[in-house]
């Protein structure tokens, strides 16, 4: 009922290779802006815009990156919170030391500094896959927070270690509000995830995904691999370093380098794997599902306390919380291990059916 | 099969958007939004903390009717001592009812600094007792927070200063071997700034050994201050770490006699996590006193637990627990300081800034209150966001903590030195203006 294309024809080449060729996928995902851009900062508390939005978009486009690389390109990575520290440091530190440089401008600077690192990181993989690939990521995690804490100069001498981030001003509009700052990383990861959804159905996506499914036989066909691999680790660390500089400036305001630890890195890889590695849409599915999923719970379970008159400490229900995570992830993983977009793609094709699926 | 997968997935996403937090405090009542924590690596901590925090609010509310007649509610949210979840929280508490959350206890040098700019902006004050950003004691730079009984400076050379004393003087301190072993994160690099400049003032050698987050192998660390044969180890860390350092010491043979905790390092569950021998003559910092002699304590096992509305009645008395139980304690008499000014109903944020600035609790307060000696005196100001300062020395002696020295103050004037160059320096950066708030 809802999915059905019936007339919907494609007479020419652009059409067929439209973003969006299904006309209700279009009107959903135009539909989707408008809510989010109009209808969203107006009813949303600060509540929502601050603990929930923000964060949730920002670890999103973390996702994206590290999807890019493990879900498209095949290279399994455990420094996702590495390259967003160094965004976020690189950032601030553009910032610090060339106080005209325009926000948008340094957010990308941190994505490209990260990029840079993130090639330099990736070398190990024209060498080594799959696991060993990813213990040799870990290097990162390990490396770039201690070499931030080392060395002063990164975090400006502070005792502590910790920045906090400037202003974010765009041409002398300044974004202070929970709502101006949920604007702005809303336009900033709908950009990247177009991008992205461009990104890997163009040529390079193509390659990427036959070094993904096997890289000899990508290689006999001509496809360059040295410089696939390390594409798919600059364009992935770009993402993360954009996160992170988001993560400071418009999320956190002040941050330090153990902030952005191999905890933070396991759960990027984590939502990926929920919510399905090599989709976009996946991406955001799955940093739905690990961050806000435990907020809810932790809500669900304090206010059901409260309702059924339960004296439960605290620390109690924080330890439900975390057993009834588990087990979703458990259950979700057993019911659809390709991940919740997979998910959503099965009611699509039921919904074209629909009322008769078989 | 199928079906019920495409509702699961449904119901989730439903969950998940309707997710929102309800306020459900009573009105008319002062709120108090905690940001707690029991769970993780801190939990044991955590839980000493707040559970100590939590009696003393119900006692009030059971013996005294709340603070001048107005109750006190409160919601504990759990931040797992987790920056990002401590910042959900933080935005969850604060908007429960119109008046705001009080005052809010980060108990986290890391959620500290993550909420420096928000609390200003929300006009909601942060009491940061005994941790967090040490130059906040000038209060011209930083309204809003209050480092309460005294910060990591003057802990620090309050520390250096118990050495001196053990060693026979402050002379004694030259050519002598010092380790701060710390936790390598915002909170065990916050008295580094003023032990390096201890070092240099009396001629000691300082070395800087980190552990990293959580703490509990400390193999090579300890290898590495066995080669180095220090005279003391300042022992800077928080939850396992601690027990670790303690058990890992008596493993290589390091004398506890000569390790100094500073106030996050000397608790019950500590030196028992270790076993309580192998922390026997361990020294710690204290703000407080630890034991069940004070009458509040009584009352809160009579009107509280006695009730059935106790937290875990095994914690009475720990040296956190009291803690907790002492800022409990200084939140409720800034709301009633505040009362004076704004009349008895339930305050703003603002309203009890206000209280914690121009609290003043003295010895004679503090009997009253049945506390006696267990914390120092308190004077707050505007330029003086510590109001005290005072550090006491505390010894394991297998069994318990027993005080190992008198209130004592540190380096006063190195430290409000370095206070004042520090907050100038935030101030700079920030582009803020020094000054005192108008009330």
């Amino acid at each position: 009922m809802f999915y059905r294309e019936a007339g919907q024809f494609k007479a020419s080449y652009a059409e067929d290779q439209a973003l969006f060729p299904i006309r209700q996928d279009r009107i959903g995902f135009i539909a989707l802006l408008v809510i989010a851009f109009a209808v969203v900062p107006g009813i949303a508390s600060d509540y929502w815009l601050t603990a929930i939005l923000i964060p949730f978009l920002i670890i999103s486009l973390a996702a994206l990156g590290l999807n890019i690389l493990t879900g498209y390109a095949g290279q399994l990575s455990l420094g996702s919170a590495a390259f967003m520290a160094v965004g976020a440091f690189a950032a601030y530190n553009i910032e610090l030391r060339l106080p005209w440089m325009p926000a948008l401008a340094s957010f990308a600077l941190g994505g490209l500094a990260a990029a840079l690192i993130g090639i330099a990181f990736g070398l190990p993989s024209l060498r080594i896959k799959g696991f060993y690939l990813a213990v040799a990521t870990l290097a990162a995690q390990f490396f770039i927070p201690w070499l931030l804490t080392k060395v002063g100069w990164f975090s400006n001498y502070s005792p502590s270690g910790v920045i906090t981030t400037q202003p974010v001003q765009i041409m002398g509009f300044v974004f202070d509000s929970p709502a101006r700052k949920y604007l702005l990383v809303l336009a900033i990861a709908v950009v990247l995830a177009l991008a992205a959804k461009n990104l890997v159905r163009s040529g390079i996506g193509r390659a990427w995904m036959a070094v993904r499914d096997m890289d000899v036989a990508a290689e006999v066909i001509g496809i360059p691999i040295v410089r696939t691999k390390l594409l798919a680790f600059a364009v992935s660390s770009f993402y993360c370093g954009v996160a992170g500089a988001l993560y400071a400036f418009a999320y956190l305001g002040s941050v330090d380098p153990d902030g952005f630890n191999l905890d933070l890195s396991f759960r990027i890889l984590f939502m990926i794997i929920i919510g399905g590695m090599g989709s976009i849409l996946g991406s955001f599915l799955g940093a739905a599902f690990i961050t806000l999923l435990p907020i809810f719970l932790d809500i669900l379970l304090t206010e059901g306390a409260l309702a059924f008159n339960l004296n439960l400490e605290a620390g109690v229900t924080s330890m439900a919380q975390l057993v009834v995570f588990g087990a979703l992830i458990i259950f979700f993983l057993i019911v659809e291990p390709h991940g919740l977009a997979r998910l959503w793609q099965i009611a699509k094709e039921k919904l074209r059916l629909w009322p008769f699926p078989y | 099969m199928k079906a019920w997968k495409t509702l699961m997935l449904a119901l989730a996403a439903a969950a998940v958007m309707t997710a929102a937090p309800v306020p459900a405090q009573a009105p008319g009542t002062q709120f108090i939004g905690i940001l707690g924590y029991r769970v993780g690596p801190y939990g044991p901590n955590g839980a000493a903390f707040f559970t100590g925090f939590i009696d003393y609010l119900n006692l009030v509310n059971e013996r005294d009717g709340g603070i001048n007649g107005v109750k006190l509610s409160w919601e504990e949210c759990e931040t797992e001592y987790n920056n990002t979840k401590g910042l959900e929280c933080y935005e969850r508490v604060k908007t429960r009812v119109a008046s705001g959350p009080t005052a809010i206890h980060p108990m986290s040098t890391g959620i500290t600094y993550s909420l420096l700019d928000k609390a200003p902006a929300d006009r909601i004050p942060l009491i940061t007792l005994g941790y967090g950003r040490t130059d906040a004691v000038d209060g011209r730079v930083f309204p809003w927070v209050f480092p309460l009984l005294s910060n990591y400076w003057s802990c620090a050379t309050g520390i250096v200063k118990f050495i001196a004393e053990k060693e026979g003087g402050e002379s004694a301190l030259k050519g002598k071997k010092i380790v701060l072993l710390y936790h390598d994160s915002p909170y065990g690099k916050e008295p580094q700034p003023i032990l390096e400049a201890e070092a240099k003032k009396h001629g000691f050698e300082l070395k800087l050994v980190p552990v990293p987050h959580p703490g509990n192998e400390q193999q090579s660390q300890w290898l590495q201050i066995r080669q180095y044969r220090p005279d003391w180890v300042i022992l800077w860390g928080w939850g396992v770490m601690n027990a670790t350092a303690l058990k890992t010491a008596q493993k290589v043979g390091f004398p506890r006699e000569k390790m100094v905790g500073n106030w996050w390092s000397g608790s019950e569950i500590d030196t028992e996590a270790a076993g309580s021998d192998a922390s026997r003559g361990y020294y710690a910092a204290s703000l407080n006193l630890a034991g069940k002699d004070f009458p509040v304590v009584k009352d809160i096992e009579k009107l509280v637990y006695g009730k059935g509305k106790g937290g875990d009645r095994k914690l009475i008395g720990t040296v956190l627990w009291n803690r907790g139980v002492a800022a409990a304690m200084i939140t409720v008499e800034a709301v009633r300081t505040a009362q004076g000014k704004y009349g008895k109903k339930p305050l703003t944020g603002e309203q009890v800034r206000w209280g914690i600035e121009n609290l003043d609790i003295d010895q004679r307060q503090l009997d009253k209150l049945g506390f006696g000696a267990m914390i120092p005196t308190l004077k707050v100001s505007c330029t003086d966001h510590e109001g005290s300062g005072l550090v006491r020395f505390q010894q394991w002696d297998g069994k318990q903590w027993v005080p190992a020295s008198d209130w004592m103050s540190g380096d006063r004037s190195l430290v409000r030195k370095m206070v004042e160059e520090s907050a100038a320096q935030y101030a700079k950066e920030k582009g803020i203006k020094p000054a005192c708030m108008k009330g």
